[in-house]
């Protein structure tokens, strides 16, 4: 009973023109139309979406889970990236 | 992301950091992050949200058939319609729900593998027959109700890809709660014929129903790991008991008579006290003995071997394109 | 019982009885996503059907619900291909195109003329609704048409056995987008004169109206007057 897989895609959607695409989760189909038809399907029922984007999951580069200290934790202090780290008299005005 | 590949190699390596590791995921755990596809997590987890994750799955593709199964005979072009969405949905919160379970290295194939041979469950409600219209109203009011009860508090699970599904489904299934009772509630201000199917429909429903919350905590096998987990953030007596106290006033508004001759409202607690669901019954339906197991698995079988010229089509005829193309 | 005269009925009752068909196929499709894709198509087409029926109801003040359930099997005016049993995927995908050309020819006549503007509001809803189904449609003829010998085999069966069956929606442009469609399958369109079915126009059907019509009407007939 066992049988092939069909190739699994990844499904983004846009929710509306100003936003950008997200990711709802994925579709099998063995073509790029079908993942197309497809996520339509069963993702957009109820309007959520005016674009779709499909990408064959195994194209999809991550990086190494084991490296998200060395790769996100040199931002946390550097916090003077942030307008809250500026003080500004309240005389100013919108700055 | 969600590739498999990269799903593998947080099993390896095993052994001496295991335990640092598994403190680590503990803590995550404990402090209410999420954990994604790619983290470390013990396999036991990994294990019970698959086997968690797919039932659920089951339960939404095998759940068509009963509601299916008046698809061709609703009595109004309207709820025809909205019986025709509601069995859709079906399909796909099992769709969500098997994308889901895959982001844990499990493949789709396999996980419906698991179903057709019997290796996998699924809700034992859904091992009831649908016998009049009403019980289109009772499975919507009452099972989805049930649901709701058990899916909210997965929202905030502590797998994202599971908890994502979820909230996806919840939206979904207050329209299918909704509609259930709505058709209740046209049923019980309708003929006497009518009120007598809708009645008949709640008595055969409600143990069931409570069924679905599984067994009483104390024996429960998976219960408290995870909660631990945070799989599952209310026990499954906590869930039933919630159910009983909201439903029970929606029998009265609807002038139907709960089939329980212990029921009464104790003012003490604030909650309804209720009797025992036939728990012998809910052993012997989890055996395969309930009235409607064996057709629904025929039926699913069937199904999927009937497509398997259609599904090989497809893929030939993608081999030839991609070929053709390059 | 109810009846009801309109030009407006082969349409109405097409999509009504092709929808239910199609309805049939949910938790029997070859994919789960099929199985949502066909509940769609099939949603879609009930959309048409009630928007129509209403219509031709308040021309005869008859409601949409005692259009579908309280009519007889010979006052249904539908194309006798949509009444026709699903039989396999490639049968139901076959019909599916066959009719999705119809009805793109039919629809955006209707957005064009028709002198209701209702009516042209459903028209102009379905079009892009047909769009949808006629690409979905002829894909999956396509898949088949050019798959593995079976689907292959099974595309030409279902062809030749629908091919009578397209006198009431058949014309020289649905011919061209058939012989299209078709080709690009790899199969061969059935030659363009040979017999057709007679039509439905005079109440004529085939028996698997009478069938289809008992199991979709049993329950509303055994409850006249009742509200659901």
């Amino acid at each position: 009973m066992t049988e092939k897989n069909w190739p699994l895609w990844e499904v983004f959607i846009r929710a509306r023109n100003g936003l950008h695409h997200a990711h709802v989760g994925s579709v099998h189909a063995v073509d790029a139309e079908m993942a197309i038809e497809n996520a339509r399907d069963v993702y957009t029922r109820r309007g959520e979406g005016v674009s779709i984007w499909v990408v064959p999951s195994a194209q999809i580069v991550a990086n190494d889970p084991g490296d998200k200290e060395s790769l996100f934790d040199p931002a946390l202090d550097k916090i003077y990236r942030h307008p809250t780290f500026y003080e500004i008299p309240d005389g100013v005005g919108n700055i | 992301m969600y590739s498999q590949a990269l799903d593998q190699r947080d099993e390896s390596p095993r052994g001496v950091d295991d335990a640092a590791r598994l403190a680590r995921f503990d803590e995550r755990v404990a402090a209410e992050d999420k954990i994604e596809p790619n983290d470390w997590m013990p396999a036991a987890y990994r294990k019970t949200l698959i086997r968690q994750i797919s039932q659920h799955a089951h339960s939404e593709i095998i759940g068509m058939q009963p509601e299916g199964n008046w698809l061709t005979r609703a009595p109004s072009l309207r709820r025809k319609a909205v019986l025709l969405a509601k069995v859709q949905d079906e399909a796909g919160h099992g769709l969500y729900l098997y994308a889901a379970a895959e982001t844990l290295g499990i493949t789709r194939e396999e996980l419906v593998d698991q179903l057709l041979t019997g290796k996998a469950k699924y809700s034992s409600i859904f091992n009831y027959p649908t016998l009049t219209w009403a019980d289109m109203g009772a499975i919507g009011w009452l099972v989805d109700g049930a649901a709701i009860m058990n899916q909210v508090p997965i929202c905030r699970c502590s797998y994202g890809p599971y908890a994502r599904a979820m909230v996806r489904i919840c939206k979904e299934e207050s329209f299918h709660q909704r509609q259930g009772f709505e058709i209740m509630l046209t049923l019980s201000r309708g003929t006497d014929e009518q009120k007598a199917m809708a009645q008949d429909a709640l008595d055969r429903w409600w143990w069931p129903s409570l069924m679905m919350f599984g067994p009483h905590d104390a024996s429960s096998v998976h219960g408290e790991q995870s909660m631990t987990w945070k799989i599952k953030r209310f026990s499954n007596d906590e869930l039933r008991q919630k159910f009983v106290d909201a439903t029970v006033p929606q029998a009265d508004f609807l002038g139907l008579r709960v089939p329980d001759d212990e029921l009464r409202y104790d003012a003490g607690s604030g909650h309804y006290v209720f009797g025992e669901p036939d728990w012998d019954e809910f052993a012997a339906v989890l055996r395969g003995e309930g009235p409607c197991n064996e057709q629904r698995m025929a039926h699913r079988r069937r199904a999927h071997d009937d497509g398997a010229w259609v599904r090989e089509a497809a893929e030939a005829h993608a081999a030839k394109h991609k070929a053709a193309v390059a | 019982m109810v009846s009801a005269t309109s030009e407006l009925l082969p349409l109405a009752d097409g999509c009504l009885i092709l929808s239910h068909r199609l309805s049939e196929w949910m938790s029997n499709a070859p994919t789960m996503e099929e199985d949502i894709a066909l509940g769609n198509i099939a949603l879609d087409l009930l959309g048409q059907a009630r928007g129509l029926l209403q219509v031709i109801g308040d021309e005869t003040g008859v409601t949409e619900d005692e259009l579908a359930y309280f009519r007889e099997p010979q006052e249904f005016r539908n194309p006798l291909i949509c009444e026709l049993p699903n039989g396999d995927f490639a049968f139901t995908m076959a019909r599916q195109l066959f009719v999705d050309i119809w009805l793109a020819h039919v629809w955006s006549e209707l957005a064009a003329t028709a002198s209701d503007e209702q009516v042209r509001g459903v028209a102009e809803k379905a079009i892009k609704e047909n769009a949808y189904h006629r690409r979905h449609s002829s894909s999956w003829v396509v898949r088949l048409g050019d798959g593995t010998d079976e689907s292959r085999r099974r595309m030409e069966t279902a062809t030749e056995a629908l091919w009578p069956y397209r006198g009431e929606i058949a014309d020289d442009r649905w011919y061209d987008a058939v012989d299209a469609a078709l080709t690009e399958a790899t199969l061969t369109m059935p030659p363009r004169d040979a017999w057709t079915q007679r039509s439905s126009l005079d109440g004529w059907h085939t028996e698997h109206l009478g069938y289809l019509l008992a199991e979709m009407q049993s329950l509303a007939r055994a409850h006249p007057g009742a509200t659901w």
